[in-house]
């Protein structure tokens, strides 16, 4: 896709001053979302995958601080005033966070939580937003849509409280949508409907940054993948590409330790020794190379950089498993 | 299995909580003064070579404003007696009477609240009824009735007072006990075995004690005015002791004639109260396990 | 042929809704409305369901947190009485459970040794300091963790070592069931693998039988031989491994696995 990209992030970084020190949550990330795309960033607590897209909203906690460079469609996000952000952030840019318990205001109707993004910036009449809210609901598979606009939401369970943020994110019409962690605290079950409203958002062409934890989530969603460790990007990959062949050893172990239903049951687990570093942990070399099977010398004393190794493929290491030979 | 992670914290909690509450330059301003306050008190009577009630004839006038040249430096009080003493025995009482009124407070308010929230149930709704009872009942009555019965002496004073005051510590502490009630690591011990007073000592106390001290510190200017206020209405401490309380009411009555005898005790009663505020303030802040 | 070590007869509980009304019976919801199973010894079951399907209550119903408003609960063929607490204390030495939030399940103001401590104190009774020392260093290697680990306090730890504490204070005192409710699901992915396997190196060491809870039927299949899925506080399927996850006999069972998503690639269109 020769198309500008949607959001081209380049080197960004995300640190917190605190009493015992500044801590880097996220150090020199460069990646973009292209129009349409399903890029899934996965990672684990500390990988500051959260970070890297509060920054580009400008929600960053008051003692954190973006360095570097977030553009959406042009426009620069890091360091730009309320005013400037608030012109991407809703029309261009929605989020939808983990838990729709905190991310829906407790005492206001579903209505006015659909319909209040697109009053207050005038953009259409309250009987337009009316319209627009039983759509949004509609697009999310919530039957009886006008019942619903009466309710509170916790009157509604987990899985539509979900679904009714996903159409509230939808209200403002945005290109890209950020979901962060969106189906961590749902049931299995409910799961899958919210990631099936997902995937019918995407056909639609709204492009989606996908953050979570969960591999298997993004295996059934995601066009690309990112893989962050410890505040650095490691891998970027296709996801077909990805799950066949993980090119970052922290990427393969991932993939090794997850439990599947296709495996053999008796089979153990492959875990990763060790844990990922705490935010503010002074590393140098690789941040993996401590839990790394195939670290040397070089990669504990010489941080890798980024380098691209195939088509579309970019991996942060000094001895990535190769492309070769594998299915 | 080695541990590649950085230990955060020096010692436990309460080092944790220490490193904070340095950090915070009122609070550990108004700490400084509060210690010289104390050493003051203790030692300040010793430094003046007069006694306590020692009435001085010597001066022009009996009371006399603060000058060096006759050695009372805070001058003297409508009886001729030196101001500086009176003030310092004064702080040493008040002080006395807030510390001994709020662990009074303290130790019946928290065994009852805690015991009250772990228990639950009809337990929990009897003792806080019991609470809600006394509450209701008209203080400052008893404490006259009390003053009148067993006279005006210090140990009754703080008594009554801390009887009052544990009812309050004990409604906070049950609240948070109650909280801490659901939370694993209690349902942890209860699968131990282990029984409830053990639970109650070992795992709700402590971790109610944050809450305890920066209410406990906010506590001791309340009791500090209270008492200052029976003095007031002349129930307060008895001659020859005194209180900064009394000082404050006897300057009052001069106020005009010799405005020193109000100024300097309550000085001295204002920066009292001030500092435990502002300490009080630091705790809740350093104590605050959401801040870790 | 022996009783099995523990089992658990048509058990229902209820809990109240709402304040308790002047008049009438208070609303209340039915957590679980009649569920039977059992657990043989050094066996492994594990009790899958979504939120709303009662799997908590089982094990807090087992461990005596909530009385059972009918039904029975048996250790070895005996009745057991969960809620009387004095009865009960014989029961713990023998009965453990590790919880699922890793640092709420430790006393934030106790140090890792301490927790286990006082865990070996409780179930076992007073023992000399130096002996007790060993145990303890003895049971933070078991679960890989140094023993100078023990002098942590729990934010000081990460969460899977948390959870090894966890672990090691439940085990310290072998007892012959652990009960595990959602014990990996607060953890990293990463981690996850390393507990799970843990779990099932301490319970094949030392012959413990595995309750394990959870809504991960992956990782459920990994660590038990037996299943049992239930719904809305009924007891849907209970089947062997192999037998569940092939040819699931009922539709909830079937809608369950259907719904996982494998971390696979899935050719699209």
């Amino acid at each position: 896709m020769s198309a500008a990209p949607l959001l081209d992030i380049r080197d960004l970084g995300v640190e917190f001053a605190t009493p015992q020190g500044t801590v880097r949550a996220v150090t020199g990330v460069s990646l973009s979302v292209a129009t349409g795309e399903c890029l899934a960033i996965v990672g684990e607590s500390g990988s500051g995958k959260t970070q890297l897209f509060m920054a580009c909203l400008g929600l960053l906690s008051d003692n954190g601080r973006a360095v570097g460079s977030a553009r959406y469609l042009g426009t620069e996000l890091i360091g730009a005033s309320e005013t400037e952000l608030n012109r991407v952030r809703g029309v261009g840019m929605s989020l939808v966070t983990q838990d729709p318990l905190n991310s829906l205001t407790p005492h206001l109707r579903i209505e006015r939580l659909l319909t209040e993004g697109v009053l207050d910036r005038g953009l259409m009449s309250a009987a337009e937003a009316g319209q627009r809210a039983l759509e949004a609901l509609r697009t999310v598979g919530i039957t009886e849509p006008e019942a619903r606009l009466r309710h509170y939401p916790h009157e509604l369970s987990g899985g539509m409280r979900q679904r009714v943020a996903i159409a509230v994110a939808l209200m403002t019409a945005p290109k890209l949508l950020v979901a962060d962690e969106p189906t961590t605290a749902l049931d299995v079950t409910v799961q899958a409907r919210v990631l099936d409203v997902l995937r019918s958002l995407r056909a639609t062409g709204l492009a989606i940054v996908l953050i979570t934890h969960d591999l298997g989530v993004v295996a059934g969603i995601a066009d690309r993948v990112a893989v962050m460790y410890a505040g650095e990007l490691v891998e970027t990959a296709p996801a077909a590409g990805l799950f066949a062949a993980p090119a970052h050893p922290y990427t393969a172990g991932l993939l090794a330790s997850v439990p599947r239903l296709s495996d053999p049951a008796t089979l153990r687990l492959a875990a990763i020794e060790g844990q990922p570093p705490r935010p503010g942990e002074i590393v140098t070399g690789c941040p993996f190379a401590p839990r790394c099977a195939s670290a040397s010398e070089v990669c504990r004393e010489v941080a890798p950089r980024l380098r691209s190794i195939a088509s579309g493929r970019e991996v942060a290491c000094h001895a990535p498993f190769s492309q070769e030979g594998r299915v | 299995m080695t541990d590649a992670g950085v230990q955060i914290g020096g010692g436990g909690l309460w080092a944790d909580s220490w490193q904070r509450l340095r950090r915070n330059r009122a609070a550990v301003t108004a700490l400084g003064v509060l210690v010289a306050l104390i050493v003051a008190a203790i030692v300040g009577p010793w430094l003046s070579p007069y006694a306590l009630d020692h009435v001085d004839w010597s001066l022009g006038a009996l009371a006399t404003p603060p000058a060096t040249a006759h050695g009372h430096w805070f001058g003297t009080d409508s009886n001729g007696r030196d101001l500086f003493v009176r003030v310092w025995a004064g702080t040493r009482v008040s002080l006395l009477v807030a510390l001994l009124a709020t662990a009074v407070s303290l130790v019946i308010g928290v065994a009852w609240g805690a015991t009250a929230g772990y228990l639950g149930g009809r337990a929990d709704n009897w003792m806080m009824r019991f609470v809600d009872v006394l509450y209701a009942l008209p203080y400052m009555f008893f404490v006259i009735i009390l003053t009148v019965v067993f006279g005006r002496s210090l140990w009754l004073i703080f008594l009554a007072i801390g009887a009052v005051g544990w009812l309050t510590m004990a409604r906070i502490v049950r609240g948070q006990a109650l909280a801490l009630r659901h939370r694993e690591f209690v349902e942890a011990a209860i699968a131990l075995g282990l029984p409830s007073r053990r639970i109650i000592a070992r795992h709700i106390v402590p971790n109610v004690l944050g809450t305890v001290i920066v209410y406990a510190t906010l506590t001791v200017p309340q009791v500090i005015l209270f008492e200052s206020f029976l003095s007031f209405l002349g129930l307060g401490v008895q001659e020859p002791l005194t209180s900064l309380g009394r000082l404050v009411a006897e300057g009052a009555l001069e106020m005009e004639s010799a405005p020193w005898l109000l100024l300097v005790p309550s000085a001295v009663l204002a920066v009292v109260l001030v500092c435990l505020n502002f300490l009080g303030d630091g705790l809740r802040d350093a104590l605050d396990p959401r801040q870790r | 042929m022996t009783a099995p070590l523990l089992q658990v007869e048509r058990l229902v509980v209820r809990y109240p809704l709402g304040k308790p009304r002047l008049f009438g019976p208070r609303r209340e919801i039915e957590a679980l409305a009649g569920v039977s199973l059992d657990i043989a010894e050094g066996g492994t079951l594990g009790v899958v369901g979504e939120s709303g399907s009662g799997k908590s209550t089982l094990a807090r119903a087992v461990l005596g947190f909530v009385k059972p408003l009918s039904g029975e609960i048996r250790w070895r063929g005996e009745l057991l009485d969960t809620t009387d607490k004095a009865r009960m204390r014989p029961m713990r030495r023998v009965m453990q459970v590790v919880f699922q939030d890793p640092f709420g399940s430790l006393d934030p103001r106790m140090t890792a040794g301490a927790s286990v401590f006082e865990a070996l104190e409780a179930l076992e009774g007073p023992a000399s300091r130096e002996a007790a020392n060993e145990r303890v260093a003895a049971v933070f290697r078991e679960v890989g963790l140094d023993p100078s680990f023990a002098r942590r306090y729990p934010h000081e730890l990460s969460g899977g070592q948390c959870q090894r504490v966890a672990i090691a204070r439940a085990t310290v005192a072998r007892p012959q069931l652990l009960i595990c409710d959602e014990a990996v699901s607060a953890l990293d992915v990463s981690v996850q693998a390393q507990i799970v396997n843990l779990l099932r190196d301490t319970c094949r060491r030392h012959g413990m039988a595995l309750l394990f809870i959870s809504h991960n039927l992956a990782v459920v299949r990994h660590l038990c031989a037996d299943i049992a899925v239930l719904c809305q506080g009924r007891l849907v399927e209970r089947a062997g491994r192999e037998q569940l996850f092939s040819a699931p006999r009922d539709p909830y069972t079937q809608a369950l696995l259907a719904a996982v998503p494998e971390p696979r690639p899935i050719a699209r269109a």
